[in-house]
């Protein structure tokens, strides 16, 4: 599978998203500069962590004028597959691509550690593989969801709430959301599915060395949606 | 040719010389080098280049005495940042630098341009960040500034290392009321670059085109450098001004294009503009590089209109670089700055002629022997003197016995220096480029893999400024001790140091004998380890009306591992057994429990041994390497008791922090309160607690016997709770380590008026 890495100027994650795609899945990736338009041969697009340009204004605010981010929504509406992590789901709520938006953490602090996060549609291409629960970390200071009551209900009904902050035994409630999240919301897709957003940073648990590995099953279920969507 | 006054420029007053922080001495020696009245704009220029902080005239003499030599070092002191070497062609690029006098007056811009000043000096050596680290002082929990302070700080530090993508790994905050006045901010950054690839600021070249590269010059930070090198009086918003403003986004831009630059084969030279901006970078690289260098002043880039030469030579302005190019190559510089939307402007040129000379339109508007900015800088050798009253403060105190050594802990553990920093580095991002094997409050060092080898450093940086304020040079060498025994901890042998000297006025002689001292006993201490110190800052004058902050020679140690598998936390496993190693020598003279228990601050630090300290050293690392040492930590803070509580906290989450894990553990202790509560409190040097799985204990054993370091079998791990019995098999400490942990965990915001983080996930 051909993995493209976006890389605005002030991405940080983008060297990691591309170690943890080449060095530990094995797959073919290369970097995309946020002034090349050109997607060709990519079968899915990673909008790493970071501070797209800067992020002074609104997070990802500036990104959705990029050049890449026009190819990026041609790719995605053909179907291509898109994940945003952090940064890259900011840039992707302010491009329209996914719906709601991040606000600041409610304590007002940037927050960095491990969360839990239960995975609340494994049917997802991103999914399929992963268990019950994962461990991500979180690195932000803007990853609170939210969307008006519409728009919530209808990610909740159409299952596109992906992920959720949960207690370690997967266990649900508010004391385990660290930044305010509506209905505790970790990550989501659009309705296709070929879209998702997520805060926390699944490449930071893709070995063992860094934690118990287990964010390498949101690649594994990609590569695997893809190889079988071929076949 | 003499430069000629602008117009407009004030006349060269003997109030206006004052001004300028030069005294009478140094002007006639200004008049020497001229042989002339100086300009306004030289005046300036003399006045940054001769302050303490940038010409190290009071510490000079000094510092020439540390070990700054060893088989693996590839770049000393003297150039941007120090490297050492790691083996497979790879050096570790590393340096601390203080921002104090920024952060006390504007804590969050401060500590911001604090953590982009030392990123600068480590990739401007062709290093890429790999880490950063942070020494705090504040003043006490309680004084009214210190919730303001180390919000703004630590904000500051998190929101500019975050943004470069550089994790925070490692460091540590504690208060005191020394620091009411001054607080001190030190922050170290740690790179790996190969080292046949390292870039030096050595201008080289005749005809050789200078390159400004960057942000733009403002009006920001005008004499910061004179600034950092005066005391403060009350009120000291005045000089808000001199306070740069920090942009990393523009440091991740400069930072990426200088690394690119670097590969290509265009560059002569490189140095940040850090304190004193324009004017110390370019004079630094013609002082290293024996050349001299005009610089066209109308060329360099500039937020708004009518700034003088005096001004742009002397802004502060963060985020920029200055470049020698190789003629001819200016197209590849240019091509690189425009691809990451930054500018790249010819300004000046490499000459022979030794002088710095600074064009405004054509016009001559300084022109200044290179030497006489850089070598033939003052150097002064100030009185030094015994601070009366010391002999009285390092009498051992006679503490009565608190009698309940539950209560001492849990009061030890929930006290500002010694409790859980979560809510500090929580806010750090301590874990992109995803190296961090050991995170913060995980063990005494952070420890991070070094990408393409097997290798890992491990990295810290500490001061017990108790100790070294008790005795300079004893608490010194304990300081020393102490930070390579943290390094140690975790597996790696320490093999290199970085440190950040801040101190009072060194005008007052007390305070002068104290930097002299504390010198002397760095020196020795890293001598008797081998450990060479490659890079370093002094920050003086860290007084406010007219009281001096304890010495604090923060040091920044890096250690390294073969082999990053055999790294160790501090968190016991679930099972094992509990050795401790070294000879326990506790006093309680200048500890934790005298100033926390008692309120008492008086007595000597702990004596080093060297040789039970190399000892322990080495069997620490070779457990590690053989596998048989599961955990370790040091006994520091709070002595024996605290070290054992500290890895019961934070048992059974392997390498990172668990829910903690009991454990049961018999001592020599006599049974009066005296004896138990220095056993368990009293501070001792060259003690580590290590975790050994049971079947390990006797291999353990004869290894620390072979390599001379005492070892004892203390006890066994498990259950959940901490059990510590005298002599008599009577318990000095029974407690839940849940209890002793929520005592931990609040200590520091309950201190401070801070809103908890919830709860560990």
């Amino acid at each position: 599978m051909r993995f493209g890495i976006v890389t605005f100027p002030g991405s940080n994650c983008d060297h990691d998203a591309y170690h943890v795609v080449s060095h530990v899945l094995g797959q073919e990736a290369r970097f995309v500069w946020h002034k090349d338009r050109d997607l060709s041969g990519l079968d899915c697009v990673v909008l790493p962590g970071g501070f797209s340009y800067g992020d002074y204004l609104r997070c990802g605010a500036i990104a959705q004028f990029s050049p890449v981010m026009e190819s990026i929504r041609e790719f995605a509406a053909a179907g291509g597959y898109v994940v945003g992590i952090c940064n890259g789901f900011q840039v992707l709520t302010e491009s329209g691509l996914l719906p709601g938006a991040l606000l600041r953490n409610n304590d007002l602090q940037f927050i960095c550690e491990d969360k839990t996060l239960l995975v609340a549609n494994g049917h997802t291409p991103w999914t399929v593989l992963c268990p019950e629960t994962i461990i991500a970390p979180i690195a932000h200071h803007d990853g609170c969801y939210y969307a008006d009551e519409d728009t919530l209900m209808r990610l909740e009904d159409n299952g596109q709430v992906v992920f959720r902050y949960a207690g370690r035994d997967g266990g649900e409630g508010d004391e385990h959301n660290p930044n305010g999240s509506l209905n505790n919301i970790a990550g989501i897709c659009n309705e296709a599915g070929n879209v998702l957003g997520m805060m926390p940073h699944p490449e930071r648990n893709a070995e063992a060395a860094l934690g118990d590995g287990s964010g390498a099953s949101l690649f594994r279920s990609i590569i695997h949606s893809f190889v079988e969507g071929r076949a | 040719m003499t430069p000629a006054p602008r117009s407009g420029d004030p006349s060269i007053t003997e109030s206006l010389i004052s001004e300028h922080g030069l005294t009478p001495d140094e002007y006639q020696r200004v008049l020497g080098h001229l042989g002339r009245t100086p300009t306004h704009t030289e005046l300036g220029v003399f006045s940054v280049m001769w302050s303490e902080h940038c010409s190290y005239k009071t510490s000079r003499v000094h510092l020439k005495t540390l070990p700054t030599e060893g088989p693996r070092v590839v770049q000393g002191p003297g150039e941007n940042a120090g490297v050492i070497d790691i083996g497979d062609g790879w050096g570790v690029c590393f340096k601390m630098e203080s921002h104090n006098h920024p952060s006390f007056i504007e804590p969050y811009q401060g500590a911001a341009t604090g953590v982009g000043g030392i990123l600068r000096d480590v990739f401007t050596m062709n290093a890429r960040p790999i880490a950063l680290l942070n020494s705090l002082r504040f003043g006490s929990a309680d004084h009214p500034f210190t919730r303001r302070l180390i919000t703004g700080v630590v904000e500051g530090i998190a929101g500019y290392g975050n943004c470069m993508g550089v994790p925070t790994v490692a460091g540590e905050v504690a208060f005191h009321p020394c620091y009411d006045g001054n607080n001190l901010v030190n922050a170290m950054c740690v790179g790996l670059v190969r080292n046949d690839q390292i870039f030096r600021g050595i201008a080289a070249g005749v005809g050789n085109p200078v390159l400004y590269v960057g942000s733009r010059t403002g009006r920001d930070g005008i004499h910061g450098a004179t600034m950092a090198s005066d005391t403060f009086e009350e009120g000291v918003e005045k000089p808000r001004p001199t306070v740069q403003v920090g942009d990393p986004y523009t440091e991740k831009r400069l930072l990426e294009a200088c690394l690119e630059l670097m590969k290509e084969d265009a560059v002569i030279a490189i140095q940040d503009m850090g304190a004193a901006g324009l004017t110390s970078s370019s004079v630094e690289m013609a002082g290293r590089g024996g050349t001299g260098l005009a610089l066209h002043i109308d060329q360099i880039p500039r937020r708004e209109p009518g700034m003088t030469p005096y001004e742009c030579l002397l802004s502060e302005s963060q985020e920029r670089m200055l470049i020698v190019a190789a003629k001819g190559k200016e197209h590849v510089v240019h091509d690189i700055f425009a691809k990451w939307d930054l500018e790249a402007v010819v300004c000046g040129t490499v000459t022979d002629d030794g002088l710095w000379s600074i064009y405004e339109d054509g016009a001559l508007v300084a022109s200044i022997p290179v030497g006489a900015l850089t070598d033939d800088a003052p150097v002064y050798n100030r009185p030094m003197e015994r601070p009366a009253g010391l002999d009285a403060r390092q009498v051992e105190p006679e503490l009565p016995a608190h009698g309940d050594c539950n209560a001492v802990l849990k009061s030890l553990l929930a006290s500002p220096n010694i409790a859980d920093k979560r809510w500090v580095w929580r806010q750090y991002d301590h874990m992109v480029r995803l190296n961090t094997l050991v995170r913060p409050g995980a063990a005494d060092a952070a420890v991070l893999r070094v990408p393409k080898t097997d290798k890992a450093i491990a990295v810290t940086a500490d001061c017990n400024q108790v100790w070294v304020k008790a005795d300079p040079f004893t608490g010194a060498q304990a300081a020393a001790a102490e930070a390579c025994r943290n390094v140690a901890c975790t597996g790696a042998e320490p093999i290199a140091a970085t440190d950040c000297l801040n101190f009072g006025n060194p005008e007052r002689p007390d305070v002068m004998w104290e930097f002299a001292e504390a010198i002397r006993g760095i020196g020795a201490g890293l001598r008797e380890l081998s450990v060479p110190i490659v890079s370093g800052n002094v920050s003086l004058y860290n007084e406010t009306s007219g009281r001096s902050i304890h010495p604090t020679p923060t040091l920044g140690i890096i250690g390294l591992l073969e082999d990053a598998d055999d790294a160790v936390g501090m968190g016991l496993p679930p099972t094992g057994e509990l050795v401790l190693l070294g000879t326990p020598r506790p006093r309680l003279g200048a500890s934790a429990y005298a100033q926390v228990v008692h309120g008492v601050e008086q007595g000597m630090p702990p004596q080093v041994h060297w040789d039970e300290e190399r000892a322990l050293l080495a069997a620490l690392k070779a457990g590690c390497a053989e596998g048989l040492i599961r955990a370790a930590h040091d006994a520091a803070d709070g002595g024996l008791g605290v070290a054992l509580a500290e890895m019961c906290m934070a048992g059974g989450g392997g390498l990172g922090v668990g829910d903690g894990v009991g454990c049961s553990v018999d001592t020599p202790a006599y049974p009066e309160d005296v004896a138990r509560e220095l056993w368990l409190f009293g501070e001792t040097q060259g003690c580590a607690w290590v975790a050994v799985d049971l079947d390990d204990v006797p291999t353990l054993l004869s290894l620390c016997q072979e390599l001379g370091c005492m070892a004892r079998h203390a006890g066994h791990i498990g259950g959940d709770r901490m059990v510590v019995r005298d002599a008599w098999k009577t318990a000095m400490v029974d407690a839940p380590v849940a209890e002793l942990r929520e005592a931990w965990e609040t200590g520091l915001c309950d201190a401070i008026g801070l809103t908890q983080p919830p709860p560990r996930a």
